[in-house]
């Protein structure tokens, strides 16, 4: 008899097993409310004219793109269900999905494709994603052809991820500024996998599965509850008691690290290539000692990189040797290291016509920070600068607009700076080498940076339609910045996605959830 | 007579420190560098200086300091608080939405830390060395000196975390389900650890306050007269005592009400509460000069209605007040 009840035990405990095996295996589960958070408060869910990932979010899911990527940084299928690109790359063709309808009903066709495009280069932020666009032809209602001036190889990931929303020209095309149109809060009428249900500012946005989505048998999810949580400290135990699904961007190490080791949590730095997030010292090379290369370099040996990625990053964030996100394909990992060297440090300030005052001091400088999670990071080269000789006078901000306004008329010597690839490197990587962009307000080529052959590779990489070419035309790029140092690469921000083990599928492809969420589901 | 003159005379004075507030403080927010526009490209990842010009033009940011000081009083005195540039709703709105769950939690607060900070201070007063007298002092000043988002966390900690008995942030649960009184508790539960939170930095004033002015007229003759009278204990204390005592308490609860905002921006931002002090914080860091000047303009409001407020309720506590002016 006991042996019997040892054997029935044993039996269901296999079955069990077998079970719960077979439930990770599972198809998606239909139904549920995934509740998520959101860091700050969104001004706005139309990505069409408001960019940045808190916008990302709520806007992906309620406004589809033509097109999606998987991991591998692969073009797939969305709203267009087939594409493609002339011989001269001067043609892009999208077939749009047939039967695809907005929230309200009305059908999506190439003439609001024609319409996103043109309010999109007329009000995003970032010009360079659709600027060789000159016109879109729609011979049908199902088909829109984009003409280019040159090819434009980055308009694939511009098509993609939350940087061209299609929206309805039925509601936005009534002659208001689209910008600050007030459908963009309210009553939005979208063509993505869930539709608004609520916004209330501060508190949270509610959406609810499209039953029209264009995708069969998709979004997975009822509900999506997205609550407005801006204290990091209140998010974690928020995810820690079970309160919220999912989050992302939580980029304090200290509550990485935390979280991860919570109890069922996963947490992860996965989906963030594309978005591309990259910490960086800021050196202006238009003034004084700081316009020589060597001295550039000698602040570069004289920064321990270990000491900021054990110490202040505390293991969460990973190594950035260039400009462009470590996850991105043409990332280039094979430069130099600028491995702490006290000795070369000092040759090269010796070399360069600076050498030690009767202080033992060579220089002075500035150095800005423009919020205070990066204060440690200022402190530090401070320390670390002094050992070479270099005077570092910390110089703080009051807020961020002041910081912006000192880094857009290059008023600064040394700056933390974090600055996001968003995509494509013709988007958010250009923007900080180009000379014809040198000091374009904050995020611009604030350091003054002027190099012929930068200017040249960039132009060539722009058009390049080769990938392996393009790749190589990169790698020159980020290898001739990685020499002269107009920045000093130090890491990765540390964005890290939170999910509980109840969610299936979360959003860790290349854009993160600035993507539609159309396939994660809740387990049961 | 006298009473509608004060309120008159009041709301004249009023009149002109509110224009004041606004001229002061909007030439305050406009000599700060940089702008909204510059919040707005933040939040955008980056914006080129074209389209910096264009949202500048879009608000009016381009114009000369004094046209745009001139607009903005202005639409004030049409009762206009103009639009927000950050949100892209009117202020009015914004700060009408807000206002409900910021008045619940202050009066909330208040009106735990007037009651408990009362009975606290009473006890101890008439127990000035006993055990219950020494807790309550040291309980009160830890109260008053830790900061408030410190406290919060320390609760959400506590409550949230190691027993699951109130939520992380928040006002209400958006999942739930049923009628007034599922949504009634679910709104009391939220509330509690936000206004304990906010509740210990007044408690400790009200009960060292209370505490201080009971023992006084404790020791005066009136009392004394009383007690020889053969009153009860009970009835000296809470019948003769305790009236007299109220008066600087309601003062200060009246002054208070001006820290009543300040204190609610750390308290809502570490609860996620959605009033005014987070709009206000999170105003402040878009540099959204209209729903900044709007929130100032309306704690003004709430400062100058609260010590109209606190002497009308001085009368009828202390008859004398009213007889002086």
């Amino acid at each position: 008899m006991k042996h019997f009840v040892k054997g029935f035990v044993a039996a269901t405990a296999l079955a069990s097993v077998v079970v719960a095996g077979s439930v990770f295996a599972q198809e998606p589960v239909r139904g549920g409310t995934l509740i998520t958070v959101l860091g700050s408060n969104p001004r706005n869910l139309n990505p069409a004219v408001q960019s940045g990932i808190v916008t990302g979010y709520p806007g992906a899911q309620l406004f589809a793109a033509p097109l999606r990527y998987d991991e591998n940084w692969d073009p797939q299928p969305y709203l267009a269900e087939s594409w493609s690109v002339s011989e001269d790359g001067l043609k892009v063709t999208l077939n749009l999905v047939k039967g695809a309808t907005f929230h309200d009903g009305h059908p999506i066709t190439s003439s609001d494709v024609a319409f996103s495009l043109k309010v999109i280069q007329e009000n995003h932020p970032f010009k360079s994603m659709f600027a060789p666009v000159t016109s879109v032809d729609t011979p049908d209602e199902h088909t829109a052809v984009l003409n280019l001036s040159q090819p434009h190889p980055g308009i694939m990931l511009a098509m993609s991820g939350q940087l061209m929303a299609i929206i309805p020209e039925h509601i936005y095309g009534d002659g208001q500024n689209p910008k600050s149109h007030p459908r963009n809060t309210v009553d939005v009428v979208g063509s993505g996998p869930f539709k608004l249900v609520e916004f209330k500012s501060g508190e949270h946005i509610i959406l609810e599965r499209y039953d029209g989505f264009f995708m069969e048998g998709r979004p997975y999810l009822d509900k999506i509850v997205m609550r407005i949580i801006t204290d990091p400290a209140a998010r974690a135990i928020a995810y820690e008691n079970g309160e919220v699904h999912m989050g992302a961007f939580e980029s304090q190490p200290r509550i990485i690290n935390r979280l991860k080791e919570a109890e069922g949590l996963t947490v992860t730095a996965d989906g963030y290539g594309a978005i591309g997030p990259l910490d960086w010292l800021a050196i202006n090379t238009s003034k004084g000692p700081l316009a020589d290369k060597r001295v550039r370099q000698a602040i570069a040996y004289s920064i321990d990189k270990n000491f900021i990625h054990n110490a202040i990053m505390q293991g969460a964030a990973k190594d950035a040797k260039t400009g462009i996100h470590p996850d991105s394909p043409f990332y280039e990992a094979d430069v130099n290291d600028y491995a702490l060297d006290l000795d070369k440090a000092n040759a090269l300030l010796d070399e360069a016509g600076y050498p030690r005052g009767d202080d033992d001091m060579r220089f002075g400088v500035t150095i800005d920070f423009g919020w205070p999670g990066v204060k440690p990071n200022v402190e530090y080269v401070k320390a670390a600068l002094k050992k070479a000789g270099i005077d570092v006078t910390v110089r703080a901000s009051a807020d961020f607009p002041t910081w912006a306004k000192r880094m857009g008329t290059m008023d600064f010597d040394l700056s933390w700076d974090t600055v996001f690839n968003w995509g494509d490197p013709v988007i958010g990587v250009h923007r900080t080498y180009l000379s014809s962009n040198i000091a374009k307000g904050v995020w611009s080529n604030t350091q003054g940076y002027s190099n012929a052959r930068v200017d040249e590779l960039l132009g060539m990489a722009a058009e390049e339609q080769d990938p392996a070419k393009r790749k190589a035309l990169y790698s020159e790029f980020q290898k001739i910045v990685n020499d002269e140092v107009p920045l000093y690469f130090t890491n990765a921000l540390p964005y890290h996605t939170v999910y509980s083990d109840k969610v299936g599928n979360p959003p860790i492809g290349i854009w993160g959830t600035s993507t539609p969420i159309d396939m994660t589901y809740l387990k049961e | 007579m006298s009473l509608l003159r004060t309120i008159v005379v009041r709301i004249a004075y009023a009149t002109i420190l509110l224009v004041a507030v606004l001229v002061l403080n909007f030439s305050l927010l406009h000599l700060a560098p940089g702008d909204v526009a510059d919040t707005i490209s933040q939040s955008m990842g980056g914006a080129d200086q074209e389209l910096l010009n264009e949202i500048r033009a879009d608000y009016g940011l381009d114009q000369p300091f004094l046209v745009q000081l001139g607009r903005y009083i202005g639409n004030v005195l049409r009762f206009d608080l103009g639009h927000s540039f950050f949100y892209n709703q009117p202020v009015t709105k914004l700060i009408l939405e807000r206002m409900p769950a910021t008045l619940l939690l202050v009066v909330c607060a208040q009106l735990l830390a007037l009651f408990v900070g009362v009975i606290l201070g009473v006890y101890s007063a008439r127990h000035p060395n006993g055990p219950v007298s020494h807790f309550v002092t040291f309980f009160a000043l830890f109260g008053y000196s830790a900061p408030v988002f410190w406290t919060g966390i320390l609760l959400l900690i506590g409550f949230s975390l190691n027993v699951h008995w109130f939520p992380v942030a928040g006002m209400r649960d958006v999942t739930i389900e049923g009628g007034f009184w599922v949504h009634f508790i679910d709104i009391a539960r939220h509330l509690v650890l936000p206004t304990i939170t906010l509740a210990s930095i007044f408690l400790a004033l009200y009960s060292r306050l209370s505490r201080a002015t009971m023992m006084e007229v404790l020791g005066s003759d009136y009392v004394r007269t009383a007690k020889a009278k053969g009153l009860s204990e009970r009835e000296v204390v809470y019948k003769h005592a305790l009236k007299n005592s109220l008066s600087p308490v309601i003062t200060l609860a009246g002054l208070q009400f001006s820290a009543v905002i300040s204190g609610a921006v750390l308290v809502e931002t570490v609860f996620s509460w959605p009033g005014l002090g987070t709009l206000a914080f999170q105003s402040i860091i878009a540099r959204d000069t209209p729903t900044i000047l709007g929130i100032l303009f309306f704690s003004a409001l709430v400062v100058i209605v609260g010590n109209l407020l606190t002497d009308l309720a001085l009368r009828l506590v202390d008859p004398r007040v009213g007889s002086k002016g």
